[in-house]
């Protein structure tokens, strides 16, 4: 399988403390990567380093064939990105909010208004196009965020948290979403503290004060560690680190 | 370039789609000025006086009639006695009065020095000195009108133009005054938190995470901004020719270009106190005690730079206000060019580059 992200130990400190402890693992194209790790393990300053919004400290990483270090401009054109805090404007309609990030990405009038009118349809929201996206329920405007991310038809998306505060119903049609996203080859490399979306992904990591405690399919992880479901194993991990402390 | 004017047209959007804070700015500078036109004065018209006539020959009966026609003053009461004085000002609240002497009109042509008693209400002592000042001033033309200069060969006479505001009036004090507050306020106030808010909602993570150049958003979110101020100072301009007969006796491209500059100065402003808070509130307290009290207090808007202790006029120097107000007077009223002004405009270049500089070196490229 072609990689699209590829860490070696990859670290962030700041100051004397080390939020991202060299890290190193590798996700292949189209695959769904789970990065799980309690509030503080530093999931979100590791996909930052990945997006092009920090720098690292030391180690090396490769995102969609481009270097963290050299080529930052390059890896923002080809990655999507959805941030835990919402991240489309409230003040403006569903359709201006899509031909906004389709025109910062730099597409073309054309294909701002053909992509406009697919996501539009995918999303069952044609009817609502011209309503200011405060007045959308959250679940809504997640899969329009989620969807919006993808305007400029990205290889990879990050998602941190996406399903912060999304009731179960939404939450699974979000990653019905991500699923098809997947399908068609897209990365998707999300951060979630919720343990059974953890499930949901083809493989997983665990982190862990600042490194990597556990990686792999959910169904290894199960099967090695022998617990019934990767809560236990979260749990257990992350016990073992404050027990030490 | 389109993903520029791409940024540009959203940010329009969120100004437009808040008419409440659009209506403040553009709303605002139209009831300054009015305000400060009209209500605020520092011109005393139509002052109630009294006066006691002790003498009613032809000669204080001519200069009652001055003062009374002057504009100043109105005739309020007319005293019978001296010892009406103080129910004068008591009860009918007058401002000044004006007591002649019994035969004054015999002293005046012999020339033994008679004097007219102008007694005023000092509880507010800027418009006793005020009104005293203006009534000498009538008394005296009148005396010298009647006499000749030639009766006092050693007196020295003083003769007062006012310059550039003939009839002193205060607007022309407040228009370049309330220009350099609005500009400040639509620019470094609300560019601050424009951008801040940016920082709040998270959506500036996803424009850093995008293939804009941090430049280019901060440039995007600030040109609607410049088109605001302009709009302003249109609005201003017209309103202080028009209503207010102010007149603009230098070149309006000129003063165009130096509210420009001053704008941009402003914007810097805004951009470096926004690329160091995380939150509207901060950006908007920030901008209220670091910009706009100096701007207010220390420009030389209100209180004369000359009166200030030291360490305060040491301090207005760094006030990009003080020099923009000097500008804007100096174009509007003296009709100075760029020969007159190059100081001022030279400090108010070299600010503006300082600060972009600063802030671009301090905007955070990358969220740390």
């Amino acid at each position: 399988m072609e990689q699209a992200i590829w860490a070696e130990n990859l670290t962030k400190k700041f100051g004397s403390f080390t939020a991202v402890d060299a890290i190193s693992f590798t996700v292949g194209q189209g695959e769904i990567f789970g990065f799980l790790g309690a509030n503080g393990a530093g999931k979100t300053t590791a996909m930052r380093m990945l997006s092009g919004l920090s720098f690292p400290t030391s180690g090396k990483a490769r995102v969609a064939g481009f270097d963290v270090y050299k080529q930052p401009e390059l890896i923002k054109r080809h990655i999507g990105y959805m941030s835990q805090k919402f991240s489309l404007y409230e003040d403006l309609t569903v359709q201006e909010n899509i031909r906004f990030y389709g025109g910062i990405y730099g597409l073309s009038g054309a294909e701002i208004r053909s992509k406009t009118e697919q996501l539009l349809q995918e999303l069952d929201l044609e009817w609502i196009a011209k309503s200011q996206v405060q007045s959308l329920p959250l679940g809504w405007k997640q899969k329009l965020a989620f969807s919006v991310a993808q305007v400029h038809n990205p290889s990879i998306v990050f998602l941190d948290e996406p399903t912060g505060g999304v009731d179960p119903i939404t939450r699974r049609q979000f990653w019905e979403m991500i699923y098809r996203a997947a399908d068609r080859g897209v990365t998707v490399f999300v951060t979630t503290h919720y343990m059974d979306e953890a499930e949901y992904c083809d493989r997983i990591s665990i982190m862990v004060d600042g490194r990597i405690a556990a990686m792999g399919s959910p169904g290894e992880l199960k099967r090695d560690n022998n617990v019934p479901s990767i809560n236990e194993l979260f749990v257990r991990l992350a016990r073992h680190t404050s027990s030490n402390m | 370039m389109k993903t520029f004017w791409a940024f540009v047209k959203k940010e329009t959007i969120h100004i437009l789609r808040d008419p409440r804070t659009l209506i403040i700015l553009i709303g605002m500078p139209i009831a300054q000025v009015v305000l400060f036109g009209f209500a605020i004065t520092n011109e005393l018209n139509d002052a109630r006086i009294a006066i006691f006539d002790g003498s009613k020959d032809p000669v204080t009966i001519e200069i009652a009639d001055r003062l009374t026609s002057s504009g100043f003053f109105q005739l309020a009461v007319e005293l019978k006695d001296e010892s009406q004085l103080e129910q004068a000002f008591r009860h009918d609240r007058v401002k000044l009065a004006v007591v002649f002497p019994p035969e004054f009109q015999d002293h005046f042509f012999r020339e033994d020095s008679p004097q007219i008693q102008l007694i005023a209400d000092a509880t507010d002592p800027n418009t006793a000195t005020t009104l005293v000042a203006y009534a000498s001033a009538i008394i005296r033309q009148y005396e010298q009108e009647k006499k000749g200069s030639a009766t006092l060969p050693y007196a020295i006479q003083t003769e007062v133009r006012m310059r550039y505001n003939q009839e002193l009036k205060s607007v022309f004090l407040f228009v370049p005054g309330v220009i350099t507050i609005i500009l400040m306020l639509v620019s470094a106030m609300m560019t601050s938190i424009a951008l801040t808010r940016e920082k709040e909602l998270g959506t500036m993570e996803i424009l850093l995470v995008s293939p804009l150049k941090p430049a280019v958003i901060v440039m995007g979110k600030v040109i609607p901004y410049i088109a605001l101020g302009l709009a302003n100072v249109a609005i201003i301009l017209v309103l202080a020719t028009t209503v207010f007969h102010m007149p603009i006796r230098g070149s309006l491209p000129l003063l165009i270009a130096e509210s420009l500059l001053f704008i941009l100065t402003s914007l810097a402003l805004g951009i470096m106190i926004s690329s160091r808070v995380q939150t509207q509130q901060v950006a908007l307290m920030i901008s209220l005690m670091a910009l706009m009290l100096p701007t207010i207090l220390l420009s030389g808007f209100i209180f004369p730079i000359e009166n200030m202790p030291w360490l305060l006029r040491a301090i207005s120097h760094i006030v990009p206000a003080r020099w923009f107000i000097v500008i804007v007077k100096g174009v509007m009223l003296k009709g100075a060019g760029m020969a007159v002004i190059w100081k001022e405009t030279l400090v108010l270049v070299f600010m503006t580059l300082v600060l972009i500089g600063g802030s671009v070196r301090s905007f955070k490229l990358r969220l740390e």
